[in-house]
C-alpha cells in the first residue's frame, strides 16, 4: 500500500486530480496518523469526520468532471488562531474554550475552496504569544526531534508549534501558520521544515484572532519550498473585509519558481553576526553563502544598523497592540465568564480576564497597558514607532544593494521545554533574527539547512523586498536543492 | 524607571485584570526586567523621524455607505455566556 504520509502537498494534489488515488484514501491515512500521535500534543481538536466529508466532496467533484482546486484532496492542519465555522477555535486560551465561530476566516475558506481537507485545529502559544509553545492552555507541543541518544523533550518553536511539529512528524503535509515576530520561521527552523511569511497585506487577517494587528500575517508551512509556493497562492489575495489587505493579483509563484540566481545579489547583514552565536549555525550560514554562489548569485556585505533595536521595538509595539486587541475578551459576548457572588460588571470583567488569560498573555497586556498609559505613551510607543521607521529604512537601503538577504533563522537549535520559560527576556531573545522583517512587513522564509551534531535541524532565513516573495522562494529553492535535507525524526511518539 | 507594586496594581486595574497582592509582587520584577530591556530605545536618535503609520504603503479604501451585512442576531448571540430575549445578559449595571 502506498504510504501517503510521505507525499508532498503537490504530489497529493496531482495524484488526486489525475485519479491515481482518491482524496478519501489520503485523508484516512493522515487521520490515522494524527490519531496515533497524541503524545506530540500538536492538535487541540481533531476533525477526522469533517476531513473525510471534505475529501468525499473532492472525489465526487472529480467523478462529476468538475475542475478541481489547486490543492485538491490535500489534508492540512489549521492553526487554532483561524476561526472555523462550527469548529471550536480557542487561540489556545481558556478564555475562548468552547467558542464555536459562526463564520469562517478568509484564509481558511480559500483553502477549502482550493480543495484542502481539515484534519483538525493545531495547538499554538496562547494568543500566539510565545516562542516555545509552552503558553498554551491545552498543554505543550513536543518537538518530534530529539537530540541523538537523549529523551529530553524539546520545544517545537512558537507560536506555530503545533503546525511545525505536525508537519515534521508527517501528521499533515502542510499547515497554516501565522507570524507576528517570527512565529512561522522559528518553529519551521526548529523542526526541519519550510515556512514563509509573505509581505504584510498579502493574506487577509479577517477571521484570524488578532494579536498585534500591524504585524500579524498568515503564511504556509510545509516540507518543501514548492509546497509553500503552492499553498501561499491558495491563501493570498485581496479581501475587502481586511482594511490592510493589498489590492493586488496573486502571482504565479509556483510556476515561476527558479533556483537559477544568475545576476542576483545576496546580502549578508554584518549585524546578524552576534557574540555567542552557535558555531554550527555560523558554519551553516557560511555554507549557505557557498550554495547561493553556486546557484549563480553574488554575495555582498550589507548593514542593517538598527538591528539591535528591533527586539525592544517589537516588545513595545506588539504588547501595546495586544492589550488593545484583547480588550474584547470581557465575558459578555463569547468565551469564559467568571461572575463572583454579588459582583458588578467591572468586577466580572476583571475576574473573567484573570481566570481566562495565561501568565504570558497577562504579562503582555500589562506591558502594553503601561506603555500606552498617560504620561508614558510618547516615551515608549511613539519612540518605538519612530525606531520602526528607521528599521524599515535600513532594509530599504540594503535592498538598493542586494536582491535578497541571507541570515540564520534562530541563534540556536531547538531548546529544552522549560529551559527558558522562567525568564521572559531570554525567551524573547530567541526571536532576534525573526523580528526585524516582521517590523518592516517584508516577506521572509525559513528553509532547513542541515542537522547539528546533536541531530537537530537548523534553519536558514531569506528576507526579500516588499512584494518580492518570488525572490525569497527562489533563493529558498536554491538552498533546498543544495542542502538536500532529508532528515526524519525517529518515531518515538507512536 | 522601576514600577512599584502599587503601580502594578493600578495597571492591572486599567487592564481589567483582577490581581492579588501576591501576584502583583511576583509580576513587578518581571515587568521591570522587560521595561529595562526595552528602555534601550531611548538611546536612539529619532529627531526628525516620523513614527511608522502603515508598514506597507496602502491606500485607504472607501465603500458605498450601504448595509453589507446583517440579520445575524442568532449568530452574534450564539457564543454568549448569557443571552436573554435577543440581548447579551450582564449583571446589573445601574445601582
Amino acid at each position: 500500500m502506498t504510504d501517503f504520509t510521505d507525499f508532498t502537498a503537490g504530489q497529493i494534489a496531482d495524484g488526486v486530480s489525475s485519479g491515481d488515488f482518491t482524496a478519501v484514501e489520503v485523508t484516512q491515512a493522515f487521520n490515522a496518523r494524527v490519531a496515533a500521535a497524541e503524545k506530540l500534543g500538536a492538535f487541540i481538536v481533531t476533525t477526522p469526520d469533517r476531513a473525510v466529508e471534505q475529501a468525499k466532496a473532492v472525489d465526487s467533484a472529480r467523478a462529476g468532471g468538475k475542475e478541481l482546486g489547486k490543492m485538491a484532496g490535500v489534508p492540512i492542519g489549521m492553526k487554532d488562531l483561524f476561526c472555523t465555522d462550527g469548529v471550536q477555535t480557542t487561540a489556545a486560551s481558556h478564555i475562548l474554550e468552547g467558542f464555536h465561530p459562526t463564520y469562517e476566516s478568509t484564509v481558511s475558506q480559500k483553502l477549502w475552496d482550493a480543495g484542502c481537507t481539515m484534519l483538525g485545529k493545531l495547538n499554538l502559544d496562547q494568543f500566539a504569544m510565545g516562542s516555545s509553545n509552552e503558553t498554551s492552555y491545552f498543554g505543550n507541543v513536543v518537538n518530534p526531534y530529539r537530540k541523538n541518544g537523549n529523551d529530553t523533550e524539546l520545544a517545537p518553536g512558537g507560536s506555530s508549534g503545533g503546525s511545525s511539529a505536525a508537519i515534521a512528524a508527517r501528521l499533515c503535509p502542510a499547515a497554516t501558520g501565522t507570524d507576528t515576530g517570527g512565529s512561522i520561521r522559528q518553529p519551521a527552523a526548529f523542526t526541519g521544515i519550510s515556512g514563509i511569511k509573505p509581505t504584510y497585506g498579502r493574506c487577509s487577517r479577517w477571521g484570524i484572532i488578532a494579536f498585534a494587528s500591524s504585524l500579524d500575517q498568515a503564511g504556509p508551512m510545509a516540507r518543501t519550498v514548492d509546497d509553500c509556493a503552492l499553498m501561499l497562492e491558495a491563501m493570498a489575495g485581496f479581501d475587502a473585509k481586511d482594511s490592510t489587505s493589498l489590492k493586488l493579483d496573486v502571482p504565479q509563484w509556483r510556476a515561476d519558481l527558479s533556483s537559477d540566481l544568475k545576476g542576483k545579489k545576496v546580502g549578508i547583514p554584518k549585524e546578524y553576526r552576534m557574540d555567542g552565536m552557535d558555531a554550527e549555525i555560523e558554519a551553516l550560514w557560511a555554507q549557505a553563502r557557498e550554495w547561493l554562489t553556486d546557484a549563480g548569485a553574488q554575495i555582498v556585505d550589507i548593514s542593517l544598523p538598527h538591528t539591535q533595536y528591533a527586539l525592544p521595538t517589537y516588545y513595545i509595539i506588539a504588547p501595546a497592540e495586544a492589550s488593545s486587541n484583547l480588550a474584547r475578551y470581557d465575558g459578555v459576548r463569547y468565551g469564559l465568564r467568571d461572575l463572583p457572588e454579588g459582583a458588578g460588571l467591572q468586577d466580572m470583567y476583571a475576574a473573567t480576564r484573570a481566570a481566562g488569560f495565561g501568565d504570558e498573555v497577562k504579562r503582555r497586556i500589562m506591558i502594553g497597558t503601561y506603555v500606552l498609559s498617560a504620561g508614558f505613551y510618547d516615551a515608549y510607543y511613539t519612540q518605538a514607532q519612530k525606531v520602526r521607521t528607521l528599521i524599515k529604512q535600513d532594509f530599504a537601503d540594503a535592498f538598493a544593494k542586494c536582491d535578497v538577504i541571507l541570515a540564520p533563522t534562530t541563534p540556536t537549535a531547538a531548546f529544552e521545554l522549560g529551559q527558558k520559560s522562567d525568564d521572559p527576556v531570554a525567551m524573547y531573545l530567541n526571536d532576534v533574527f525573526g523580528v526585524p522583517a516582521s517590523l518592516a512587513g517584508l516577506p521572509a522564509m525559513s528553509v532547513p539547512g542541515g542537522l547539528n551534531k546533536d541531530g537537530l535541524p537548523l534553519g536558514l532565513q531569506l528576507i526579500g523586498p516588499a512584494l518580492d516573495e518570488q525572490m525569497v522562494l527562489n533563493a529558498g529553492l536554491a538552498i533546498e536543492e543544495r542542502a538536500g535535507f532529508s532528515a526524519k525524526p525517529q518515531e518515538w511518539w507512536t | 524607571m522601576a514600577v512599584s507594586v502599587e503601580e502594578v496594581q493600578k495597571i492591572a486595574s486599567l487592564a481589567r485584570l483582577a490581581m492579588s497582592d501576591a501576584e502583583a509582587h511576583a509580576l513587578a520584577p518581571e515587568i521591570n526586567k522587560i521595561l529595562g530591556f526595552v528602555e534601550q530605545l531611548g538611546e536612539v536618535n529619532t529627531d526628525n523621524v516620523e513614527p511608522t503609520a502603515a508598514v506597507i504603503p496602502n491606500a485607504t479604501r472607501l465603500r458605498k455607505d450601504v448595509i453589507s451585512d446583517g440579520n445575524k442576531r442568532a449568530d452574534v448571540l450564539a457564543n454568549a455566556p448569557v443571552a436573554e430575549e435577543g440581548f447579551f445578559g450582564v449583571p446589573k449595571v445601574i445601582e
